[in-house]
């Protein structure tokens, strides 16, 4: 009963997103305040009903109906309740669901949150999201339908993936769609501003919110999935470039383009419909990306031809989304001003500049995915990009966009010139140039990665610190007081960017300095690495709800001081039988030590795996800081406090 | 004296290979040649995991590859033949750093390629836009000394 309720609610959800497309639309062509005031009504009911959807399908899993083809094939009675309702979205037909129902989220916050915008552009905003929620709510019944029935009901299902059963599985996807999806509003924002013919600065203050509020869930969605890899597949690896990680990480690029390219707009109103084209792209991408992952054709491109009809659709609704958008763009393109002038040397120019490395870090992640799928494609043979051609050719594109974010932080509008800017900067420079050299060298293994590495984190750091401190010194106050008396928006970009010289120092640190070992060890036996003692003291047995497990405890000393006692898991998991590993870690502000447990190897002794990670923890604490950047940057009250001003322009 | 530090010596070597015995021995033989697998097989894909380096990978399959692996380069084998030898065994799909031919010439030169397009059409953006706006404000001042 409960799911046909759920299907019966995705069907009033389709009819009532119609109604809010048709009123919306109409209703803004004849200025008619009581059909877009319908359309708003109307949005308001889909996000009842299709949140009562997911409810109902997350009721099937909380109820254990193997009646229903989707719990039977992603859920067991025996799995605990948490991963029973993360395995809402653990497979394609749930994801697809969530992907909606979060879309539906994003929209009922846009009519909430934007009463000060003019009514006919509100509409056709609503509008425009609505005809993605038919799009993907048509998707769903007519191609992924969660709530089919599968007669005679199973006796007990066929569990969840055991690499989902993890607390990453509880936040993981739906902060990483709120991410992917959030996109959605700065592209109704685009569509709408296209076809009013009215591309404002004030649209990008508007934009500007939105997508910040997008890029913070996709930065900490992504931070999320790459901790969650780095303790469960217990290899201590954090990014794979794996096709699914690439498919999140290109709206990632582009939205952080976006961005800037929106600060250059709203200050100047220049490159308007650069930033315009950006917003539809960056969304583009977003939907790209749920094709690539939901279709089938990563693992294969004769997936996508055994089982045809939901890779069609997507590609055929991404065609009419990616088309239709950049038709109505060229059409309105040239009748667009150009906005302020500005020189060859100012901040408009550095910030296009990491627009264009950006865009090409973008395209080069887009070359190495789709490269394999489309050689294969046309009959020349399969080949595979991996994280060496990655490696490769990601670090080169982006170090400019290092060194330019520390002169543009200084830069000014309108005009500037390099010496200038040189003789601002030269200590800077210097300082970071000399500790580059040096601290390598100090630290033990000196390459020139490394020191690059080193290089940027510290160029950033210190060109933030000049920057702060100058700032401080124009405010004649004690610097607590002026730092708090700083623009929320400029301290969020500080902010987000010492996130960045974090990560880059969490990187290279990793990378250059990390200690591996694999070891034979009996119970009683030690290891010494990095002044650490690792002692194995022995395994032994242990009954999860749905596994059995082999738990290895290590007693960790340094100088024979205790540091820790760590249990690395050997997990099998019953239904699948399935081996996991489950590293043990313990996590530390300047290090990890991370020990995984292999394969028993007779008498006692076990194949194990020791790391020594130094600054690992940087990686994902530069993205979190990135993101509170962003967070700082959205609360700065410029944001709000012209909310009155708009009301009274058309 | 003398006696008791022979004593405490004696009972050092009684005591030495106990402690020699509980440090635990590296997983390979030889660590010379693991240290070179592990590089290798982070260049290699496993054949049978979803998208997998043959470092990562704890499959059976993987383990025999890393074997053979091993074993060439116990035979002394350098890094390119034996890249060489497992891509004429299982084709260019074992390898993750794909090989430059007439086939991967745009992945390798793409994002060069991208990279100074972007830059190329930045700076003529740029330089067209200056022109442009000087025009304006040249018409704008022909207007004004028309009208005066």
């Amino acid at each position: 009963m409960i799911p046909e309720l759920g299907q019966f609610s995705l069907i009033l959800a389709l009819l009532l997103v119609m109604l809010q497309v048709g009123f919306s639309f109409i209703g803004a062509t004849h200025n008619n305040q009581l059909w877009m005031s319908v359309g708003t009504s109307a949005t308001r009911g889909q996000f009842i009903f299709t949140g009562m959807a997911f409810v109902c399908l997350a009721y099937a899993f909380y109820a254990n109906d193997f009646s229903v083809l989707y719990v039977a094939s992603n859920s067991n009675s025996a799995l605990p309740l948490e991963y029973r309702l993360a395995a809402v979205w653990g497979g394609h037909e749930g994801s697809i669901l969530l992907w909606t129902t979060t879309l539906s989220l994003w929209t009922i916050a846009v009519t909430l949150f934007s009463r000060h915008l003019p009514a006919v552009f509100r509409a056709r905003l609503i509008g425009t999201m609505g005809l993605i929620s038919i799009g993907f709510l048509m998707f769903c019944l007519f191609t992924s339908n969660p709530f089919d029935r599968l007669i005679p009901a199973a006796l007990d299902g066929r569990d969840l993936n055991p690499l989902l059963q993890d607390p990453g599985m509880v936040f993981h996807p739906p902060v990483l769609y709120m991410g992917y999806v959030g996109f959605s509003v700065a592209f109704g924002f685009a569509i709408a501003a296209l076809l009013g013919g009215e591309l404002t600065q004030q649209w990008a203050r508007w934009t500007r919110t939105w997508t910040t509020a997008a890029w913070i869930f996709l930065t900490v969605g992504i931070a999320f999935g790459s901790e969650w890899a780095y303790y469960e597949l217990g290899w201590g690896g954090w990014w794979f470039w794996d096709a699914v990680e690439n498919a999140s990480f290109m709206p990632w690029l582009v939205g952080t383009a976006l961005i800037h390219s929106l600060a250059v707009t709203e200050k100047r109103g220049a490159f308007k419909l650069w930033t315009v084209l950006l917003a539809i792209v960056a969304f583009s991408l977003s939907l790209l990306g749920t094709f690539l992952v939901r279709s089938g054709v990563l693992t294969s491109v004769h997936a996508f031809a055994t089982d045809p009809e939901r890779g069609l659709f997507i590609l055929i609704f991404l065609g009419l989304v990616i088309g239709g958008a950049l038709i109505l763009f060229a059409l309105r393109a040239p009748q667009v001003g150009l906005g302020g002038r500005f020189g060859m040397v100012s901040r408009e120019s550095f910030l296009l500049s990491n627009n264009v490395i950006m865009i090409a870090a973008t395209g080069a992640v887009m070359l190495g995915t789709l490269y394999p799928l489309f050689l294969d494609a046309l009959g020349m043979g399969k080949i595979s990009v991996g994280p060496p051609y990655f490696d490769a050719v990601f670090v080169p594109v982006m170090t400019p966009a290092i060194f330019l974010m520390g002169l543009a932080i200084f830069s000014k509008w309108k005009n500037d010139d390099l010496p200038t800017l040189a003789k601002r900067l030269k200590w800077a420079f210097a300082v970071s140039a000399a500790t580059a050299l040096l601290l390598p060298l100090v630290l033990g293994k000196w390459t020139p990665l490394i020191s690059l590495g080193v290089l940027m984190a510290l160029w950033i750091f210190t060109t933030a610190f000049v920057s702060l401190r100058q700032r401080l010194q124009q405010r004649q106050q004690g610097w607590l007081p002026a730092l708090f008396g700083l623009p929320r928006a400029y301290l969020g970009m500080i902010v987000a960017h010492l996130g960045v010289a974090v990560f880059i120092t969490g990187v290279t640190m990793v990378k250059g300095y990390e200690v591996e070992q694999d070891l034979r060890m009996s119970p009683g036996e030690s290891a010494q690495i990095g002044g650490y003692v690792f002692r194995f003291e022995g395994v032994s047995d242990a009954v999860g709800p749905n596994y059995i497990a082999a738990k290895g405890l290590f007693k960790v000393t340094r100088n024979d001081k205790l540091v820790a006692m760590l249990v690395p898991e050997k997990r099998t998991y019953m239904v699948q039988n399935m081996p996991m590993t489950e590293a043990a870690i313990q996590t530390g502000f300047f290090r990890d030590l991370y020990v995984s447990l292999g394969e028993p190897i007779g008498d006692d002794a076990w194949a194990v795996r020791i790391y020594i990670k130094p600054f690992v923890q940087w990686i994902w604490g530069g993205c979190l800081l990135m993101a509170a950047g962003g967070l700082l940057a959205i609360l700065d009250p410029r944001y709000r406090r012209r909310k009155k001003d708009e009301q009274i322009a058309p | 004296m003398k006696l008791s530090i022979l004593k405490v010596l004696s009972a050092l070597l009684l005591i030495l290979p106990l402690l020699a015995c509980t440090e635990a021995r590296p997983l390979a033989d030889d660590p010379a040649v693991e240290v070179r697998l592990r590089h290798l097989s982070h260049e290699l894909r496993c054949l049978v995991c979803q998208n997998q380096t043959l470092a990562d990978s704890n499959a059976p399959l993987a383990q025999d590859l890393r074997q053979e692996v091993r074993e060439l380069i116990v035979k002394g084998l350098n890094d390119q033949e034996i890249t060489d030898y497992l891509v004429v065994r299982y084709g260019d799909f074992v390898r993750y750093r794909p090989a430059v031919n007439a086939q991967t010439l745009l992945l390798w030169i793409g994002p060069a390629l991208l990279l100074a397009i972007g830059f190329g059409s930045l700076w003529w953006t740029l330089r067209r836009r200056n022109s442009l706006l000087a025009d304006i404000d040249n018409n704008d001042q022909e207007e004004k000394e028309e009208e005066a």
